[in-house]
């Protein structure tokens, strides 16, 4: 009995070291951030998980076992949490899980011109729709009338902006003279109104 | 016997995560790495105290494997808002600049 559970564990610990070592070669070799991942999440359960069985079993029941156990719990559920938390945000800033297949130049500039075709067609025939709405005599002078309307007013606009912007600098250099706090104040005041 | 066989292979997959920390090209392939080898730290703990006849080493392992837990999301939400507060990395709002 005690020659087959040290045998047991000796097995169970080899099993063990053999999948951390192999996961250990993953990490290095594997070529992709999500393919590593994958051979991480093997060390983390399977090495882990082979390695606590072996010690338990070479411990034998007693209070160390247990703590054993915890650890070996608390490592099976928390190592693939964390490998996904990593692989979440990896995913969330950025890297695809699936490498982009270059294609051939040609192939490249082809779409780029075909798109490019596209666009050109749709404007001109928002042009032609444009050109049509905007149909009768009347409703162009009309359109006119509106145009000069708010020219005058863009104008009008633009003079007090002015006015405006003139009193504020105006203010704000009589103000530099005495108090900063009391410049920076008026400053504030007459860039929100 | 097997104990030390694990040590060593324990050993042997540090270096090798050693290897992808110093070379990832990406941080998110470092991080990786050091949770691995925190995981090998936290069996190295164990399976040293088998060898040397101390099994009450496993407390210590218990330890290591919460604090490689928690930092581990600690890094990642330092990786994903750039800092560790409430807030994340953003600015803190003062008064001053919500009135103006």
């Amino acid at each position: 009995m005690e020659m087959l559970l040290s045998w047991l564990s000796g097995i169970s610990l080899l099993l063990g070291t053999a999948a951390l070592i192999v996961g250990a070669l993953g990490l290095v070799r594997l070529p992709n951030l999500f393919s590593r991942i994958h051979a991480v999440g093997m060390m983390d359960t399977a090495g882990v998980a082979f390695i606590t069985l072996g010690m338990l079993i070479h411990e034998g029941f007693s209070l160390i076992s247990v703590k054993l156990a915890v650890v070996g719990v608390f490592l099976f559920f928390t190592s693939p949490i964390a490998t996904h938390a990593v692989a979440q945000v990896a995913h969330r800033s950025g890297f695809s899980p699936v490498t982009p297949v270059k294609e051939p130049r040609r192939a490249q500039k082809a779409a780029k011109k075909a798109a490019a075709k596209k666009s050109a067609k749709k404007a001109a025939a928002k042009k032609r729709a444009k050109k049509a709405a905007s149909g009768a005599p009347v409703e162009k002078a009309a359109t006119k009338k509106a145009v000069a309307k708010k020219a005058v007013a863009k104008k009008a606009m633009t003079d007090t902006a002015a006015g405006k912007k003139t009193v504020a600098k105006k203010a704000v250099t009589d103000t530099a003279a005495g108090k900063k706090t009391v410049g920076k104040k008026t400053a504030g005041k007459t860039r929100a109104s | 016997m097997m104990m030390v066989v694990a040590f060593a292979g324990c050993g042997v997959a540090m270096i090798l995560a050693l290897v992808r920390a110093a070379k990832g090209p990406t941080p998110f392939d470092r991080l990786l790495a050091v949770n691995a080898i925190g995981t090998l730290v936290i069996l190295g703990i164990a399976l040293h105290g088998f060898i040397m006849g101390r099994p009450e080493f496993v407390d210590i392992s218990i330890l290591y494997a919460v604090i490689n837990f928690i930092g581990t999301f600690a890094i990642l939400k330092l990786f994903s808002t750039g800092g560790l507060g409430d807030r994340g990395g953003k600015a803190r709002v003062t008064p001053e600049t919500d009135e103006g």
